[in-house]
């Protein structure tokens, strides 16, 4: 472990108030991450650099059933390290009970030269919860190739398995700039919408950088390759548009949904 | 090991299995200019085994393993499993197509128990990972026997529908597969060592633009390989 490597464990915990919002009855953090509650979304805010070699940051949201958590960041995590540094860790467990939601809409992982980092996700639905998922990589600062970084996300509803997709990417991955799997894009990404009370939606091709893909156990994947981080996320955007999905990011069908509230919830600093 | 004479039954591109009709995504990539030449053919080979090679390695050997045992296997959860790694319809089509051309194939060669119980299992369709996980099974083949021909299916089918593609020299093409062994044989023993463990904790390499490639091409009105 580097010396000043940093430990830290965040944890929300959600439940719908007996008036139809959203309360949190815990909201926990310390550096690098911090969490700030502000205009009905939770923010994650960088409270130190990083995460730098060595890092290790575990996030456990639960969602209870019928409440509803967005969570957002205020700016891109930017992994930093230099060659043949200790890898940093993000690892996100997060349970939506039943007829909850969770909405995931950080900002993109920079994975600068050098780094080594990996992403984990762990996303476990109940019966009738629903999901919005964002992860965006940009692969490299500007001029840069990235270092190591993996990404991985298993998203599970009501027991059985919806989607398990890895990307590894730069230096040790083998053929991850070829063209099977970036072709030398600057950035990739991906939404994974699930919403049991959804209709199924039809693959759609925007381009051949991407496309929407129905899943065989419900829900959609918006998957995109772009030279860079905003092109990427307006394909992106795009592809929740053709997928009818785009309201799981603003609103629409999940409106009647209760937002969480500014009020209730004392953050519980630890 | 020694080499058993079932698994290069199964290895071999002319069991009439049906794979010749699959390029594995290089149609799409040709298409788009991703492949022209042979850096770029390795380029595709080298990402793919590392990501659907791994995992159709990994749910072949799982499969062998979990039928070669004893008890009802849970072909279900090994379908839905193989299903959760591939986001694209089209992939998913495509390996039900061909998992049920080496059923057929599969139930003649090896009749018994095992493919009779995945042919009943699965009315919608079986991936191929699946199936030949099963076929090994029922050949009396090891896990590591099926992972190493999923391996090499995983690149050897592109390769040759490379050279039909773009005319490459097929003793070039021979000779970058060959580089590949190692890599191959890489590949088939991280897959093997999967076998015993959950099925959810399977790698899920994601190839990107084979998904991407893979919903393109089946739009096409007028094309070589059927994905």
């Amino acid at each position: 472990m580097r010396a000043g490597a940093l430990r830290a464990g965040a944890a929300v915990v959600a439940r719908l108030g007996p008036d139809g919002v959203t309360r949190l009855e815990v909201l926990r953090s310390s550096p690098p991450l911090g969490l700030r509650q502000a205009a009905g979304s939770l923010w994650m805010v960088g409270t130190a650099a990083g995460p730098l070699p060595g890092d290790r940051v575990t996030l456990r949201i639960d969602v209870g059933a019928g409440a509803a958590v967005t969570v957002r960041s205020t700016a891109a995590t930017v992994a930093l390290g230099r060659s043949g540094s200790a890898r940093s860790e993000l690892l996100v467990e997060a349970a939506v009970g039943a007829h909850g939601q969770l909405r995931w809409l950080p900002e993109p992982t920079v994975a600068t030269a050098g780094c080594h980092h990996r992403g984990l996700a762990r996303v476990s639905l109940a019966a009738g919860a629903r999901l919005v998922w964002r992860d965006e990589l940009v692969l490299g600062r500007h001029g840069e190739g990235p270092g190591r970084l993996t990404s991985r996300i298993d998203v599970e509803s009501d027991g059985s398995a919806v989607l398990r997709q890895e990307l590894r990417l730069g230096p040790g991955a083998p053929g991850w700039e070829g063209p099977a799997v970036t072709g030398g894009a600057g950035a990739v990404g991906m939404v994974v919408v699930f919403d049991p009370g959804h209709p199924p939606t039809t693959a759609t091709c925007l381009g051949p950088e991407c496309a929407t893909l129905p899943l065989a156990a419900g829900g959609v994947l918006i998957s995109a390759v772009a030279p860079g981080a905003s092109e990427l996320r307006r394909r992106l955007d795009a592809g929740m548009v053709a997928g009818e999905v785009a309201g799981g990011v603003e609103g629409g069908p999940v409106r009647h949904s209760p937002e969480l509230s500014d009020h209730g919830g004392e953050p519980a600093r630890r | 090991m020694s080499l058993r004479a079932a698994a290069l039954l199964l290895a071999d591109g002319r069991f009439p299995a049906g794979g010749h009709a699959h390029s594995g995504g290089v149609e799409a990539a040709v298409a788009r200019g991703r492949v022209g030449d042979l850096d770029d053919l390795v380029a595709f080979l080298r990402g793919r085994l590392a990501t659907a090679g791994l995992v159709d390695a990994a749910l072949a050997a799982t499969t062998c393993h979990r039928a070669g045992g004893a008890g009802v296997l849970p072909w279900g959860e090994l379908v839905a499993e193989a299903d959760a790694r591939q986001p694209s319809p089209a992939l998913r089509a495509s390996a039900r197509v061909q998992g049920r051309a080496l059923l057929r194939v599969g139930r003649r060669a090896w009749p018994g128990p095992i493919l009779d119980e995945l042919a009943c299992a699965g009315p919608d369709g079986t991936p191929h990972s699946v199936v030949l996980g099963a076929c090994a099974a029922a050949a009396g083949l090891r896990p590591g026997d099926a992972a190493a021909i999923a391996a090499h299916q995983a690149v050897a089918g592109p390769a040759s529908a490379a050279v039909r593609l773009l005319g490459f020299d097929p003793l070039a093409v021979a000779a970058a597969l060959a580089d590949l062994a190692d890599d191959v044989d890489r590949v088939a023993a991280d897959a093997a060592r999967t076998a015993g463990g959950s099925a959810a904790d399977l790698p899920c390499g994601s190839a990107l633009l084979l998904e991407l490639g893979a919903e393109d091409h089946a739009a096409w009105e007028v094309r070589l390989f059927a994905s």
